[in-house]
């Protein structure tokens, strides 16, 4: 640690490559102890079922109403951007299998999971942040009150499986945008909407969709509640994490996004 | 508004119908906040657009909102688009390959609607969840610690010091990044459908489908993002009250609040460009 000497001109970009790498993988590290350490508090289950059944209600039951909002512009701007492909081709009768094959795979599971990680993600690590600036987490190591399994364990459930579930819920909704979509501006009839994508479309594209839902969910669990609990500084820290996990989250999710679209292909 | 105040007096005197009026009053709620939050959003851009021409021009402000905005946000925007590009080119393939096993037409089409929609509509989801909440806690941060009320004491107009330069590098680097993410996300669709699906570098970049339409449609669709993401995060950060937790809450707010701004925006610019230039 040589502050005094200058740094020559041409190590600034290897100075700054290094740093980068350096601290993407503190954090990725840093995720990745947090995961083992609630993989550790699995068996036998530790949970807390009052904080569990009070975050399921807070981030599953409340974000319904966003999740349907985005599903069904998502839905609709499908149909709406496949229209002049449509006009081109002349191909009314699979409108339903190509809105809903892009919708159910890809784009209704990623669009849900970066809402949601704007949601309940940022608004978890606020929560977690706030209590460690306030000395809330070291309050419960000091009456032996286990944090992870009294607070991140049931966050990291409610997450995981509140997204499935909200996912299930914005298909069906993008769907019904769809439609819509497809009736008022290529005069698409539902029933022929309904027949082709009935036909064409496989479990397994609504299965894909749902098994990357609860890839994302996982990662959104993880990345906000490592960032909420590794926050230093007071409000600025706290706005500051909450900005870093949106960031890690959503680049974490198309990362995984195609690695899975491979995997599962 | 009349019945929100006048359900608690009444449920006394009347039980049935306070249940009538509490109903009313649930229902009507959610409306009438979503008209006085879009009405207080429209003032704020009108204010923010008339000192963008008549206030002081801060051009330091600018410069470094402009790199904290704008620069600090490349490597963000080259990963996720390049990842967007390589996913989109492989789903596409695929499901064009269940009803036609030729892909010549994929890179055309691709590039369309990558130039019509895509580019700008995801890159600014991500830059409403970084931009975004930077804005929020920044603002935010400075809200709870008084700074701003300080500003104020001085005669200094917060939103004319701490929001039109925001506004002003928000709108230049955006629609600056919107086009380096069509770029990068169309190379890496290329080099995708190469190595995947063995399709040529020369037939995938083929632009023959990209009009003027679509180019139009595109481009205000990044002027659009560009002046709505400041503006709704700029919002939730100076409407900040209560500690580190309202810092909290503010950041929460301007990523959902930006990113539904953009799916929104999104939803009528493309069914404008579709009726104006089918």
């Amino acid at each position: 640690m040589s502050e005094a000497r200058p740094q020559p001109l041409y190590a600034v970009p290897f100075a700054v490559i290094g740093a980068t790498v350096l601290g993407i993988a503190d954090q990725v590290g840093g995720m990745a102890v947090l995961a083992a350490r609630l993989l550790a508090r699995v068996i036998p289950p530790r949970i807390d079922r009052f904080e569990l059944v009070r975050n399921l209600h807070k981030m599953g039951v409340r974000s319904v109403g966003i999740v349907a909002v985005t599903a069904v512009f998502t839905g609709a701007i499908m149909v709406i951007q496949a229209a002049p492909l449509v006009m081109r081709f002349d191909a009314k009768p699979v409108v339903g299998w190509a809105a809903g094959f892009a919708t159910l795979r890809e784009v209704g599971p990623l669009l849900i999971a970066l809402m949601f990680s704007g949601r309940v993600g940022a608004n978890n690590t606020a929560e977690l942040g706030t209590m460690v600036v306030t000395d809330q987490i070291d309050g419960l190591r000091a009456l032996a009150i286990d944090p992870l399994s009294y607070l991140v364990m049931p966050r990291v459930v409610a997450m995981v499986s509140m997204l499935f579930v909200l996912t299930i819920i914005g298909d069906v909704v993008a769907i019904s945008g769809a439609i819509l979509a497809a009736k008022a501006l290529l005069d698409v009839d539902p029933q022929s909407f309904m027949n082709s994508f009935v036909a064409l479309l496989h479990t397994w594209d609504v299965m894909t969709g749902l098994i990357k839902s609860v890839v994302f969910g996982m990662m959104i669990a993880i990345t906000s509640c490592h960032f909420g609990l590794s926050v230093k500084g007071g409000a600025p820290g706290v706005g500051r994490a909450v900005n870093a996990a949106v960031v890690a989250a959503a680049s974490g999710i198309f990362v995984l996004d195609y690695f899975f679209t491979y995997l599962l292909g | 508004m009349s019945a929100t105040t006048a359900s608690p007096a009444e449920a006394t005197a009347a039980p049935t119908k306070g249940r009538v009026d509490a109903f009313l009053s649930t229902l009507g709620a959610g409306p009438i906040a979503l008209a006085k939050e879009l009405r207080a959003l429209l003032a704020m851009l009108f204010l923010v657009c008339r000192l963008c021409v008549t206030g002081k021009k801060n051009r330091r402000a600018f410069f470094e909102q402009a790199h904290q905005i704008g620069n600090k946000s490349v490597f963000f925007i080259t990963v996720t688009m390049g990842f967007i590009g390589m996913i989109l080119v492989f789903q596409a393939a695929m499901q064009a390959l269940r009803i036609v096993p030729d892909l010549t037409m994929l890179g055309p089409t691709f590039a369309e609607i990558l130039v019509r929609d895509l580019a700008a509509s995801i890159g600014a989801m991500m830059l409403a969840t970084r931009v975004g909440a930077g804005i929020a806690a920044e603002l935010g941060s400075m809200v709870v610690t008084d700074q701003v009320d300080a500003m104020r004491m001085c005669s200094a107009d917060p939103i004319e010091y701490l929001v039109v330069p925001r506004f002003m590098a928000s709108v230049v680097m955006t629609f600056a990044l919107l086009i380096w993410a069509a770029v990068i996300a169309f190379l890496a669709g290329m080099v995708t459908a190469n190595v995947v699906f063995e399709v040529n570098f020369a037939t995938f970049a083929n632009f023959m489908l990209v009009d003027a339409g679509d180019l139009i449609v595109g481009l205000v669709k990044c002027l659009a993002y560009g002046a709505a993401i400041p503006i709704v995060s700029a919002r939730a950060g100076l409407t900040t009250f209560g500690g580190s937790e309202g810092v909290g809450w503010a950041t929460t707010s301007a990523v959902v609040n930006s990113s539904l701004a953009v799916i929104v925006l999104n939803f009528f610019i493309s069914a404008a460009g579709y009726l104006i230039f089918p």
